[in-house]
């Protein structure tokens, strides 16, 4: 090798921190060894393979403790501080939760699909979730517009696969067509949209583009402007922002419980931390265009998956998981409401540690709730509301901690990380001045906690006829458990999730 | 009067807002061996009362235990960071203004407590049809005392949203599911509407902890407002009023309360009148008075103005109630004078003197203490007669409760001329002194206006003594029937209950100076730049 070729070869390859991609390379990897493993292992010890997928996903969960005390950056151009992957606490906040809901949807799953029986091919299911997982995993982290992008694929992909996987049910795959049409849709324009932003500012390192987009040329500055906007559309579909929620419900209903879980949290997880970083880390100087467009959105999408699910009838087969699918789009309203505040405040960090903080909590509460649903649902099948009349008098644990979880999405006492959740939420709103969109929100938590009570009350009534005892296998009770001790410690210490909201992210 | 140590109070203070919920979470478990008395319900009937006594026992102490000389300055008082990233500080203690209410809310819910309890007792010898079970009763009961001791006691802003917050659930079940007719709706009513006004409140809240820097109740009340720029004041004091007002509730926000009372079992009818509606009151009185002055400066006319017109249209609404043939519930009726009672507190805060604050305070006490034993009278006027509408009871001629059931019809007259605000019981000197401060208002409020409001408030108590006589003759005079049905008079246990109220309104009446001498100084501090 000549002396000249040495310093460009430098330059080519960049060296990779492994410790830092560790927890979505370890995900990633796993579910390749499950594929592969599953050709090997005989039918009656597919279960083994649900095993392997938990404890990958709790590995990769714990390879995060070594990346606590700095921030790490790789995959960068020699340099410049652009780099493709950061491991700063804003990414290990959010890997954590994608970890850690992935985890619980895994608890659920391995019920599910032991209850399934030969109907979901196991090896497959795993390997699916484990990849969503991995794309997930690694979307908080990317830098760079084009990484975001294969992130979100990644996450995406296997997720409609995910939701179409139950063979000859017709709803399923329905669920999953609508899913794939519009969330490709979505991909496409927000691709436009980069690609957009590339030509006006000819890099695609967030950063770079932070700071090149503020001195665009005259005529590019529309274009900048288009691009902006387009690229926010491919992740508020992902939140299930509205107009981008009609997905929701019925894929909710057609895809296999736990699947609705993982996308319920993960999936939310995934579009807001991508609009964080779209919106905080590379078009700052343009948060007078996206500001006010994520707070009209904050303000729609929480008023109509609100109303959408008080018009729920408790009756309706299926309604459970229809109202937890409406109220989740009322929660990702919440979600956006700090980000839209980031635009007007001069702490924009502050403010997005609110959602931060706010998904933390959504995600603990909201996958308990799927899992006292998944238990229900064993036995009533149709899982209406109905069905969870008089569960106190039978499995009162679990009705208690359903109220429990319920209460906390409502946002009051006892649910008191719910309550300063919400607070937290309120209070970066009012501090950016956005009076009108705290009022909207206000009138929002109202309605919202029409239908959580509702719920709760019935758990609480008499039981009509002969009440159904619920059995509680072992991994349920086990997600059960870890989110009701999450939940309650939460609502004693706060401080351990809402610390977010008061420091530094970046 | 006598002295505790201070450490020994602060941990009385604290135990009385957590011990009500260690009690709670006790009462959904099984009783322990030893403990189980003579069926499970009566076990956990006895598991109240035996909580709600020892807190009322930790209370007495604190009552004894503070420093009468110096009644404005805060005692007993805890201060610990709980959550940072929001400043959220567990900050209690107690002043003359809290210590009044802490004890009527310990004493009101042990005395609901103790009700319960021999209710049940007695019922067991003529069994009923089985309502729901009494554990849930006891362990809402209990986080509801919890909530209102709460905020009483806490000194954070964002820590009195969260007690604001606490009595909502607890309170929706108890009217749900052991209310009488029209139970559910009412119960809707009351938690959609106090949510509402408290998010609302919320909002005010945050407006005021983010312009000033703290949510430290101590903090802001000393500054007096001096960080807040009049504006931010205005907006504060509007969102937060209104939260305030529907929980006092202020006409026209007032149209959950009849509907709540009225549906509501007697032991929530009277936590609701005697405790809850304070909450309100207090919160114009601890919050927006000294933290907002100059906002509260703009709105007070507007609510002096409202106050008058709670007072007017109370009245009249129960004067219609009162009427012959106009199927008018005695719960309601009661409900509705509610209404004008709290509209004197409001006037009376409103005056922003603290003469009229004072009398406010004092109308509040007294307010909890004959409502409350109002209520338990009509509730039991229910379980004996099985009703509480008034032309099913009087019929052409009158109840005549006098005859049939003495004991009960005196207390019921009792109950009835407190309320109306005779003098030398404790109704009077709240009212009058909401009306003296109304007759010289704080120097730049609009006195003419004032004068105007006093005048149309003392034709309302006029107006209060017309339905109160017209609901005694026909409630507790009218001729006694030959065949009349039996009608037992007041048991023992109900004499327990409800001596311990007539006792303290006949004192409070004679001996004003107890309680004013206790508000008076730390109400003249709040009005003057906060507390030390």
């Amino acid at each position: 090798m000549s002396s000249l070729a040495q310093p460009l070869a430098a330059s080519v390859i960049q060296s990779v921190d492994w410790l830092a991609i560790a927890p979505p390379t370890l995900t990633a990897v796993v579910a390749l060894a499950v594929l592969v493993a599953d050709l090997f292992v005989a039918d009656a010890k597919k279960s083994l393979l649900g095993w392997v997928s938990v404890a990958g996903l709790a590995a990769s969960a714990l390879l995060l403790l070594p990346l606590l005390d700095d921030d790490r950056s790789t995959f960068c151009v020699n340099g410049t501080h652009a780099c493709s992957y950061t491991a700063d606490r804003f990414t290990l906040v959010i890997q954590l939760l994608v970890l850690g809901g992935a985890l619980l949807a895994a608890l659920l799953s391995v019920t599910a699909l032991k209850d399934a029986g030969k109907q979901l091919p196991e090896g497959e299911y795993w390997f699916l979730l484990l990849s969503s997982a991995a794309g997930a995993a690694l979307l908080p982290a990317s830098r760079d517009l084009a990484t975001l992008i294969v992130a979100l694929e990644v996450a995406s992909l296997p997720a409609f696969a995910l939701v179409g996987i139950r063979h000859g049910d017709k709803k399923s795959s329905e669920a999953a067509l609508k899913f794939f049409l519009s969330s490709v849709t979505a991909t496409a324009v927000s691709l436009m949209g980069i690609s957009f932003v590339y030509a006006s500012t000819s890099t695609l390192y967030l950063t770079q583009v932070a700071d090149r987009i503020q001195h665009v040329d005259g005529q590019l500055h529309t274009l900048a402007q288009t691009g902006v906007v387009l690229t926010l559309v491919g992740f508020a579909f992902k939140t299930a922002a509205v107009p981008f929620h009609f997905w929701v419900p019925d894929t909710y209903v057609g895809a296999p419980l736990p699947i609705a879980a993982y996308l319920s949290v993960v999936g939310k997880a995934v579009g807001f931390s991508g609009l964080i970083l779209v919106t905080v880390v590379a078009f700052p100087s343009y948060a007078d265009v996206w500001g006010p467009a994520l707070a009209a959105l904050a303000a729609l999408t929480m008023t109509v998956g609100n109303v959408g699910a008080l018009r729920q009838q408790a009756t309706r087969a299926y309604s459970a998981v229809r109202l937890l699918a409406w109220s989740s789009v009322g929660q990702a309203g919440y979600l956006l409401v700090p980000i839209a505040a980031a635009a007007y405040s001069d702490d924009a960090e502050h403010s997005i540690g609110s959602t931060v903080a706010y998904a933390l909590m959504y995600a603990a509460v909201n996958l308990g709730a799927f899992a006292v649903a998944a238990v229900v649902g064993r036995t009533r099948s149709a899982n209406r509301i109905t069905d969870y009349r008089g569960l106190y008098a039978r499995n009162p644990l679990a009705a208690l901690l359903l109220a429990f979880f319920l209460l906390c999405l409502a946002g009051l006492p006892p649910g008191i990380i719910g309550l300063f959740a919400k607070v937290t939420v309120f209070s970066a709103v009012v501090g950016a001045g956005l009076g009108w969109l705290a009022v909207v929100m206000a009138v929002n938590v109202v309605i919202a906690l029409f239908y959580y009570l509702q719920w709760t009350a019935l758990l609480f009534r008499a039981p009509e006829g002969e009440p159904v005892k619920h059995r509680f296998p072992a991994p349920l009770t086990a997600a059960i458990s870890l989110t009701g001790v999450l939940g309650i410690a939460l609502s004693g210490a706060p401080q351990l999730v809402l610390r977010f909201a008061g420091t530094a992210l970046f | 009067m006598i002295d505790i140590s201070e450490s020994v109070m602060q941990f009385l203070l604290a135990f009385v807002v957590v011990g009500p919920l260690l009690g709670a979470a006790a009462a959904l478990l099984p009783a322990p061996p030893g403990l189980k008395g003579k069926s499970p319900e009566q076990a956990v009937l006895r598991h109240g009362v035996t909580v709600t006594g020892v807190v009322l026992i930790a209370v007495i102490a604190l009552a004894l235990g503070f420093d009468h000389d110096h009644p404005s300055k805060m005692q007993a008082t805890t201060d610990i960071s709980w959550i940072p990233a929001l400043d959220v500080r567990i900050h209690l203690g107690i002043d003359g203004i809290s210590l009044p209410l802490l004890v009527l809310t310990a004493l009101l819910t042990f005395l609901c407590a103790l009700y319960s309890y021999f209710k049940q007792q007695h019922q067991r010898l003529t069994p009923q049809a089985a309502g729901p079970t009494p554990k849930a009763f006891v362990a809402l009961m209990l986080v509801l005392e919890s909530g209102t001791l709460a905020s009483f006691a806490v000194l954070d802003l964002l820590l009195f949203f969260l007690a604001f917050e606490m009595v909502l659930i607890p309170m929706y079940f108890l009217i749900a599911r052991w209310g009488g007719e029209g139970r559910t709706q009412a119960a809707w009513r009351f938690i959609l509407y106090t949510l509402l006004g408290s998010v609302v409140m919320l909002l005010g809240l945050l407006l005021i902890g983010i312009k000033a820097g703290t949510f430290d109740m101590v903090a802001l009340a000393t500054d007096n407002g001096r960080s807040l720029t009049t504006s931010v004041q205005v907006i504060a004091v509007l969102a937060i009023g209104i939260g305030l007002a529907v929980k006092t509730p202020m006409w026209p926000l007032h149209s959950w309360l009849p509907d709540a009372h009225t549906a509501a079992p007697t032991v929530g009818s009277v936590l609701l009148a005697g405790v809850l509606l304070k909450m309100g009151t207090y919160g114009f009185v601890r919050i927006i008075l000294p933290i907002a002055p100059d906002g509260f400066h703009t709105f007070a006319p507007y609510l002096a103005a409202f106050a008058v017109v709670g007072i007017i249209y109370g009245s009249l609404a129960c004067l219609a109630l009162a009427k012959q043939g106009a199927k008018g519930d005695l719960k309601r009726l009661i409900a509705y004078s509610s209404v004008g009672h709290m509209g004197f507190v409001l006037l009376g805060i409103s005056t922003m003197t603290p003469t009229g604050v004072n009398g406010a305070l004092f109308a509040n006490i007294a307010h909890g203490l004959i409502t409350g034993l109002l209520f338990f009278l009509v509730g039991a006027l229910k379980d004996r007669t099985g009703t509480t509408d008034l032309d099913t009871l009087a019929e052409e001629t009158g109840a005549a409760l006098y005859g049939k059931a003495p004991r009960l019809g005196g207390l019921l007259a009792f109950g009835a001329v407190a309320s109306l605000g005779l003098p030398g019981l404790a109704g009077f000197w709240g009212e009058m002194l909401a009306l003296f401060g109304a007759f010289k208002p704080a120097g730049d409020l609009s006195r003419p206006a004032y004068l105007t409001f006093m005048a149309i408030a003392a034709f309302g108590t006029l107006l209060t003594a017309a339905y109160m006589l017209v609901v005694v003759r026909r409630v507790c005079m009218g001729a006694v029937p030959q065949e009349a049905p039996h009608l037992a008079d007041v048991h023992t246990y109900e004499f327990a209950a409800w001596t311990p109220l007539v006792v303290l309104t006949v004192a409070a009446g004679l001996w004003p100076k107890a309680l004013l001498g206790l508000t008076d100084p730390a109400v003249q501090q709040l009005l003057s730049g906060g507390t030390r």
